[in-house]
């Protein structure tokens, strides 16, 4: 828990914001020229990928006292939502722009939102990119019978981000970060990370 | 007068309380992965527990409340966190110092809460307060690898040695009765139910007791009798272990007050 001040002294927009990853090209979005200019603020802990890539940065938009621009926290307790805060406030001051940096939990994010070109650019870097968000998909009673029923006992089928095989083992449902699980591969027998599902 | 703002505060507290008691494991795990674990555990419940009272400063508009506040500067009878969340991790029969922590203990534990907290979570994504719904569905994602964890735990520490088997079935024994107070009635929760902000945790108990069996069975543990004295940590009355929980986590905050860094 921090002592700066409290994010609640902004305290979360309701605005309802698109749930789902962004569009791939930002060409026809407005402010432009921002989108554009956080193109440059990576993942504090992954710093291969940018915001927009990880489905962090959700929007820029014109807000009651001038321009916001939205984030959405990953996991809870992701210890790097602060950094990716000041990150983003930083490249906006010094480009000049004014402008808000928000936080905002809903719609909840899901890895389900990361582009394309984000998923490889994590596997180029040595961490399988996620498989399906059973999480994001289920809801309701079904979650109760995904969570038992199937997705105790199922695993996902990752492919080894250095060989491509698909024989791989989990040694752990957690890893070095929050989002993150241990794998090795049964084939190369190098150990990698695995983005989680979310 | 039970006021929404509690109902919220037993959210948090739940979520804190573990979170503290898990994060007791960081850099004394059984094994690194599991030290991680823990660790990745604790995160999630404490982020949750974040979210929870910034909502809370938030919803009371007194321009002073906030996350720190909520968490640093209540004391035990403030609290309305579950007995079972701030037992420490030993049974009865064991000696308590930190030495002794049995990793049995613990996984049971995040079992028992996760799967209540899996259906609570759940329902609660489609509470009345929109902020509540949100913080719901994030914690949805997290409660879920956290019950994941602990059950596969369980199935190896119970259907493993004779010894883990012992201590698996001992910790069961000793935490069963507290989850008593999952199920009783509380002027907060009656209160957030009616408004449809909150959920009946009473709703959750058949699918509860199913999925304790049924894990239980597979690791060829008995479920052990839920009688006995029901707990009422809830309602502001704690065990004696809260006040030394409180303690260690209050006092950095509480020695150095609006301390920045």
């Amino acid at each position: 828990m921090s002592f700066k001040a409290p994010s609640s002294a902004h305290p979360m927009q309701p605005d309802v914001l698109p749930d789902g990853p962004l569009a791939q090209s930002q060409e026809s979005q407005d402010h432009h020229a921002i989108w554009e200019l956080l193109e440059a603020v990576t993942d504090p802990e992954i710093p291969v990928v940018n915001l927009r890539e990880m489905g962090i940065l959700r929007a820029v938009r014109q807000g009651p006292s001038g321009l916001e621009v939205v984030i959405t926290p990953t996991y809870s307790g992701c210890p790097a939502m602060g950094q990716m805060e000041d990150d983003v406030a930083n490249a906006l001051s010094s480009a000049g722009v004014a402008a808000r940096v928000i936080t905002q939990l809903a719609p909840a994010w899901s890895t389900d939102w990361m582009t394309p070109e984000g998923r490889e650019k994590l596997r180029a870097y040595g961490i399988a990119p996620p498989v399906k968000s059973a999480c994001a998909a289920a809801s309701g009673s079904s979650v109760i019978a995904f969570a038992w029923r199937k997705g105790l006992v199922e695993r996902d089928t990752v492919a080894c981000p250095q060989c491509g095989s698909d024989n791989t083992t989990e040694i752990s449902h957690f890893g070095s970060t929050a989002c993150k699980a241990l794998y090795r591969c049964l084939k190369c027998m190098e150990p990698f990370d695995y983005f989680k599902p979310y | 007068m039970a006021s929404y703002q509690d109902y919220l505060l037993f959210l948090a507290d739940n979520a804190l309380i573990l979170g503290q008691r898990n994060a007791e494991w960081c850099g004394h795990g059984p094994i690194l992965e599991e030290d991680l674990a823990l660790a990745n555990n604790s995160l999630d419940l404490i982020g949750q527990a974040r979210l929870l009272y910034q909502h809370v400063a938030t919803v009371r508009k007194d321009g002073k409340s906030s996350e720190d506040l909520l968490a640093y500067f209540r004391d035990v009878p403030d609290f309305k966190n579950y007995t079972l969340l701030e037992l420490p991790h030993g049974t009865a029969l064991l000696p308590t110092s930190r030495g002794d922590r049995d990793y049995a203990v613990t996984i049971a534990r995040n079992f028992l809460y996760s799967a209540l907290m899996v259906q609570a979570w759940a329902a609660l994504s489609a509470s009345t307060d929109a902020q509540l719904a949100a913080i719901a569905s994030k914690s949805l994602k997290e409660v879920q690898y956290h019950l994941r964890h602990a059950h596969d735990w369980v199935l190896r520490l119970g259907d493993g040695t004779d010894a883990s088997h012992a201590r698996m079935q001992a910790a069961f024994d000793y935490l069963m009765p507290f989850t008593q107070e999952f199920w009783t009635a509380s002027a907060m929760e009656t209160s957030a139910i009616k408004t449809g902000a909150g959920v009946d945790m009473s709703a959750f108990k058949t699918e509860w007791e199913a999925m304790v069996s049924d894990t239980l069975q597979a690791a060829t543990l008995k479920v052990p009798a839920t009688t006995g004295f029901v707990t009422t940590g809830k309602h502001g009355v704690h065990s004696e272990h809260l006040g030394f929980v409180l303690a260690e986590m209050q006092s950095l905050a509480r020695a150095h007050p609006e301390a920045v860094w």
